[in-house]
């Protein structure tokens, strides 16, 4: 009995290692089924809806669709969005509410997409960036509206 | 009766005889908090006698990020996205128990259509963590190459989700009243192209390591718990499937469409490591049916309901629960009519699955705690939140 207890054991497990080769056989002979991709070398287009870092849309004469509104700031979690505003004066003399900046620290974001939702004027979206390491960390702390940028006429 | 442990600074202050500490001869060893086989920062310090284990002792705390305390200061809205780092290999179906919870307390109806997308990427992060966990098993035991091919498949739905969701892990997709944005126009061709390629590879998966003798020898017979074992460490999941302990919410407690699908709770009777991995092989299956069943019936409409502004739950406590891909998890909110909760408590199936650790490793060998804690299939950020 226990000789046939242990010839069987020795049977079973050469078979398990034949049918473990018999796999890594098929691998070996069909190349086409590597889908390894060298990284730096080949980048992969990322989808639309990636969640790379928030990004503020600028149309060619410099203007934004962002009022100032914050309601950015409120929606996101981790206090990443801060908004500094003025006050434009209008040529009859009105006082307006303006954006003034826009900054966004992007070492604080989890990229959970609440301030795109909330953006009543869809004046930010998510880039498809990855590559965010940078050498010193104030570097990630970010300014989205461009120089001399103002807002676009139309949007309230 | 939560008994405080000693760290042992001096080994010559150990009793010799009787104690906590064992016996004379007995040998304490420190698995863990950085240790391959944990999948994590868990630190289990052990109790053995020559090679066979004599008590383990789990110590938590090295992850923790006080995630309960954190949502008392987010808003409704805001404190989901914080719960996909707590179980981040199923972390849509956090969200999706949170969403729950949200809805029960403002009373709000949520569109059919939200509802079928929320199951259909439930079952498929279900998919994508019982890959995981398979790959991560089989190389706990010793075979690596199961690893590559788990990250292979699971690489296609994390595709799908990049291009639906946006985020590859943490999604944050699910939002109060139905999903943050609707279906990409290419979700069900890619979703049918990985039914086709995934139920070819589940085979591939049995051939390579199911049926291996050598990974059955180290399954067999190791890691035993009871029903009734199961039962009163509150293990929940395919842990407690496993022991035969019937415990799946979508078929208990039924929420979305659960109650419309045709799918089976799989239950082992055997209760070692092998009917745990049945289990979720088994699971694997389901998942993929259910997925399959509901890919051509998405119904038209709204994929969010119209809500407030501001969420404001009523004065009250509200508790939901989902079957994770580890077995229940529940959020337990109180509030006080506020816009952020004034407590939130999550039951997370991780924790309790692993206060059955010691139970199951004692008497068995270290090389076979590697095992039990493969099977368990524990996430580590999951038991201590």
């Amino acid at each position: 009995m226990f000789l046939k207890d242990y010839i069987s054991d020795i049977f079973n497990a050469v078979k398990s290692l034949l049918t473990g080769m018999r796999r890594t056989g098929y691998y070996f002979t069909h190349h086409k089924e590597i889908i390894t991709q060298q990284y730096p070398d080949t980048k992969q287009i990322l989808p639309e809806r990636f969640r790379g870092e928030v990004i503020m849309l600028h149309d060619e004469n410099n203007e934004h669709a962002c009022t100032g509104c914050t309601a950015c700031e409120l929606a996101c979690p981790n206090a990443t969005i801060k908004i500094v505003t003025k006050f434009d004066v209008s040529p009859e003399g009105k006082k307006k509410k303006a954006l003034d900046t826009f900054v966004y620290h992007l070492e604080l974001c989890t990229m959970c997409n609440l301030c795109i939702v909330a953006c009543p004027t869809d004046a930010i979206k998510m880039a498809q960036t990855f590559e965010h390491s940078v050498f010193d960390r104030s570097l990630l702390t970010k300014k989205l509206n461009k120089p001399g940028s103002k807002i676009r006429d139309g949007v309230e | 009766m939560y008994r405080q442990t000693e760290i042992i600074s001096d080994y010559s202050k150990v009793p010799s005889t009787g104690g906590d500490l064992g016996e004379a001869g007995d040998l304490v060893i420190n698995i863990g908090p950085q240790h391959p086989s944990t999948h994590g920062v868990l630190h289990l310090v052990i109790t053995l006698s020559g090679e066979t284990i004599k008590n383990v002792e789990p110590h938590l705390g090295y992850i923790h990020r006080s995630i309960e305390k954190m949502c008392e200061s987010l808003s409704y809205r805001q404190f989901i996205y914080v719960t996909s780092r707590m179980d981040y290999l199923s972390s849509h179906i956090n969200n999706h128990g949170c969403a729950l919870c949200v809805e029960k307390g403002l009373q709000i109806e949520i569109p059919e259509r939200a509802k079928v997308i929320r199951v259909l990427m439930d079952e498929l992060t279900r998919l994508a963590s019982h890959q995981l966990w398979w790959g991560a098993m089989a190389m706990d035991v010793g075979a690596l190459t199961p690893f590559f091919h788990a990250f292979r498949e699971r690489e296609a739905i994390n595709d799908i989700m990049e291009e639906t969701c946006g985020a590859r892990l943490t999604m944050n997709y699910i939002v109060p009243g139905g999903v943050m944005a609707d279906l990409h126009p290419d979700f069900q061709k890619h979703v049918k192209e990985f039914i086709t390629l995934f139920k070819s590879k589940i085979d591939e998966y049995d051939e390579l390591v199911t049926g291996n003798i050598i990974f059955q020898n180290r399954m067999k017979n190791v890691g035993y718990i009871s029903k009734n074992d199961a039962i009163s460490y509150g293990c929940t999941g395919p842990t407690a499937r496993g022991s035969g302990v019937s415990c799946d919410i979508r078929k208990l407690y039924p929420y979305e469409v659960y109650n419309q699908l045709q799918f089976d709770e799989i239950i082992e009777n055997s209760g070692d490591c092998f009917a745990r991995y049945l289990v979720r092989m088994q699971e694997m299956r389901q998942s993929l049916s259910i997925v399959e069943q509901l890919i051509d019936n998405i119904p038209e409409g709204d994929f969010v309901a119209k809500t407030k502004a501001v969420l404001k739950l009523p004065k009250g406590e509200f508790y939901s629960r989902v079957e994770t891909a580890r077995g229940e998890f529940g959020v337990f909110i109180v509030s006080e009519g506020g816009t952020t909760p004034y407590r939130i408590k999550f039951r997370s199936p991780g924790f309790s699955n692993l206060s059955a650790l010691n139970h199951m490793a004692r008497g068995h060998k270290i090389g076979d705690l590697v095992a039990i804690m493969g099977t368990l299939d524990l996430v580590v950020p999951d038991i201590d939140r």
